[in-house]
């Protein structure tokens, strides 16, 4: 299924998509893979893979200090395809990479969709590409069908909004907050405004991230996005507790997606 | 075809601007009260007035004949931003982007900072206009500037050593963008350099015209003709844009800018963007970058804070790529012996960031020979590096070195 068509299923089945981030890599690649299919084995219906960056302006410290311990360890980008490959084998849920844009730059932008295409990939995550500088994307994802996540915000004026969900497929990545990554008490009201927004502007799915952590936020969330998108609390549980410990969090998290009852 | 009317977003191929869509409404709005002010007669008014009765605008043109000996016998004139209020050509740029802010009605300022000069021209504004500043500043140069952290300190900003990465000033400029995606509401981020998503790289280029076109008349009046070349040092590339511009349509003053060589462009510790680096996205810009093969940007290296940095200002790359300027870049050693050279002949210590246009100066004088003028600029007073130059010369003890 992809990202969209799994979206909607969890939709139509009453609540909504959990999307869990992790980077590649962190702490090791095979951890890395293990971890994301722990996730998928414990309730997350789509993955975000996180491709190490040297200068990742939209991630607080959790997320910062994995992906540079990856770098560290001798993440090259071609892990990023083979760690696709691996929990696609083991797994079915889509998988979207998240990069920062240079390194797709570097890597070639067709060949980068080719080889995450071919990976089994199902599109892309761009937290530093708007779409108004995009087009080699734009027709990249086009040729490939590879889906293309971009962000909304809530300082978006309407016409961004409209871009956005133009440009976008798959599902807007609704940034629930002014801010990075990292856990918050309080999930902003901002979010639920961005959400009916991008739905005035023709978005058939928004997945809210940034600052969600715990089941009941996800439980929030999805009572009016279509998704909620969990990365620094993965994160955090994979570092503290090992692919035991982020399976659990994955676990409870998940419960904020099924009726309560 | 005059080439200066850029104005952005992109400068031939460079330009842009790659950042999270958080932080578009915000350029926007940048861009948008920029845009207005350069048309508003009140603005230029404050801001000519500020620069006059504040900075000491215009400053000096000094021509240094005992340095110029040892340029192959070409004359060698230097424009004085180093005598600018709080020491380098910085406060040009932070004036008038602190006036915008008050244009915005925000009460908050950020701030990256290498060598910490640009650090201390905002803190000053943030001083003189009562704005909350903080700085954000890599940890690496905060101990090696720390002499600009303690006058930061004391004009009340907050100075927050940034500890991830390499914790030097691209990681000052993550955090700062880290910050301003927080905070955007009521915070304006003063940008220092000629880097960075539009509209920076167009509006400081804008703030920091002033020096060629100042300098421009003063070589004109001193010697009744234009220079045969101009210099400057090249980290993000403010001052040497700033005093390029009012050049680039005189197709016969050559423009050298000089990068930081550090400890050789053919080892791996420098900060040669333009000369050894390619084309890359970083801090919302495409330019030169240096990077390995996989996009993930390399850690530059110079003794100069203020040069070390890999990335450089996108209007460079397109001068570079059309070859309008020319890029070259002075060693960590060329630019001390330099510095050296310039306080024993003319009794004025330049930065090191400054010195590395010098030590290009000297280089070009002897390329250009006796007939030659070239017009450098001292974009800093070396006071900031006497630590650093104590080092190198071993001067604390007595014993000079080579």
């Amino acid at each position: 299924m992809s990202v969209g068509e799994t979206i909607d299923a969890r939709v139509a089945a009453g609540t909504g998509a959990l999307v869990g981030y992790l980077p590649v890599g962190f702490p090791s690649l095979g951890a890395s893979v293990d971890a994301a299919v722990a996730l998928v084995e414990n309730g997350v219906d789509a993955l975000e893979l996180g491709i190490p960056y040297s200068d990742p302006v939209m991630d607080g410290p959790v997320i910062q200090d994995a992906t540079q311990a990856a770098l560290a360890n001798g993440f090259r980008l071609a892990h990023g395809f083979e760690a696709v490959r691996a929990i696609r084998a083991q797994v079915d849920a889509p998988v979207l990479m998240m990069t920062y844009w240079n390194p797709v730059v570097q890597y070639g932008v067709d060949r980068f969709a080719d080889d995450l295409a071919a990976a089994g990939g199902a599109g892309l995550i761009t937290p530093d590409l708007v779409p108004d500088e995009g087009d080699a994307w734009l027709a990249a994802s086009d040729r490939t069908g590879l889906d293309r996540v971009f962000l909304a915000a809530p300082s978006s004026s309407d016409a961004r909004l409209a871009l956005t969900v133009e440009a976008s497929r798959g599902f807007v990545y609704a940034v629930s907050t002014m801010g990075i990554t990292g856990a918050r008490a309080d999930v902003d009201r901002a979010a639920r405004e961005l959400v009916e927004r991008l739905r005035t502007a023709g978005s058939p799915r928004s997945c809210v991230g940034v600052g969600i952590s715990t089941a009941e936020q996800v439980r929030e969330v999805v009572s009016y996005a279509d998704g909620a998108i969990v990365g620094s609390a993965l994160v955090k549980a994979l570092a503290d507790g090992g692919v035991e410990g982020v399976a659990a969090l994955a676990a409870e998290l998940a419960r904020g997606t099924r009726p309560t009852g | 075809m005059s080439l200066r009317t850029e104005t952005g977003p992109y400068f031939g191929d460079f330009g842009g601007r790659f950042v999270p869509e958080s932080l578009i409404a915000a350029l926007d709005e940048l861009d948008e009260a920029w845009q207005l002010a350069k048309l508003d007669p009140a603005f230029h008014d404050e801001l000519d007035g500020l620069l006059r009765d504040y900075v000491g605008r215009p400053s000096p043109l000094t021509e240094v004949r005992r340095f110029a000996e040892h340029a192959g016998g070409a004359r060698v004139f230097l424009k004085r931003e180093d005598l600018n209020h709080t020491g380098s050509h910085k406060i040009n740029n932070v004036l008038g982007q602190a006036l915008l802010t008050k244009r915005v009605g925000k009460t908050r300022v950020i701030a990256e900072t290498g060598a910490g000069q640009h650090g201390v021209a905002t803190a000053t504004a943030a001083a003189l206009f009562g704005l909350e500043c903080v700085i954000y500043m890599g940890e690496v140069d905060t101990e090696r500037q720390a002499l600009n952290v303690a006058r930061m300190r004391l004009l009340g900003a907050e100075v927050i050593p940034v500890t991830h990465g390499s914790r030097t000033l691209k990681d000052a400029i993550n955090e700062a963008m880290r910050d301003w995606v927080t905070n955007v509401g009521h915070t304006n981020y003063i940008f220092g350099t000629v880097a960075g998503p539009h509209p920076f790289p167009a509006m400081v280029r804008d703030l920091q015209k002033v020096i060629g076109e100042e300098a421009r008349a003063q070589m004109l009046e001193r010697t009744g003709t234009l220079p045969t070349a101009v210099a400057a040092c090249v980290g993000g590339g403010s001052n040497a844009i700033g005093i390029f511009h009012a050049f680039l349509d005189d197709a016969d003053v050559a423009l050298y800018g000089f990068e930081a060589g550090g400890e050789g462009v053919d080892t791996e510790r420098h900060a040669a963007t333009i000369g050894k680096g390619r084309p890359g996205v970083l801090h919302g810009a495409r330019s030169y970058l240096l990077q390995d093969e996989d996009g993930q940007t390399i850690e530059s290296h110079s003794i100069s804070a203020g040069l070390d940095y890999p990335g450089v200002g996108p209007e460079h790359s397109w001068l570079a790529d059309v070859g309008r300027a020319r890029y070259r870049a002075s060693t960590d050693a060329a630019a001390m012996d330099a510095l050296r050279l310039l306080s024993r002949t003319e009794g004025i210590i330049p930065a090191i960031e400054s010195a590395h246009a010098l030590a290009g100066a000297l280089e070009l004088g002897r390329e250009l020979g006796p007939e030659a003028s070239i017009l450098v600029n001292l974009s800093g007073r070396g006071d900031k590096d006497m630590e650093t130059a104590a080092k190198w010369f071993e001067l604390i003890d007595g014993e000079e070195g080579a």
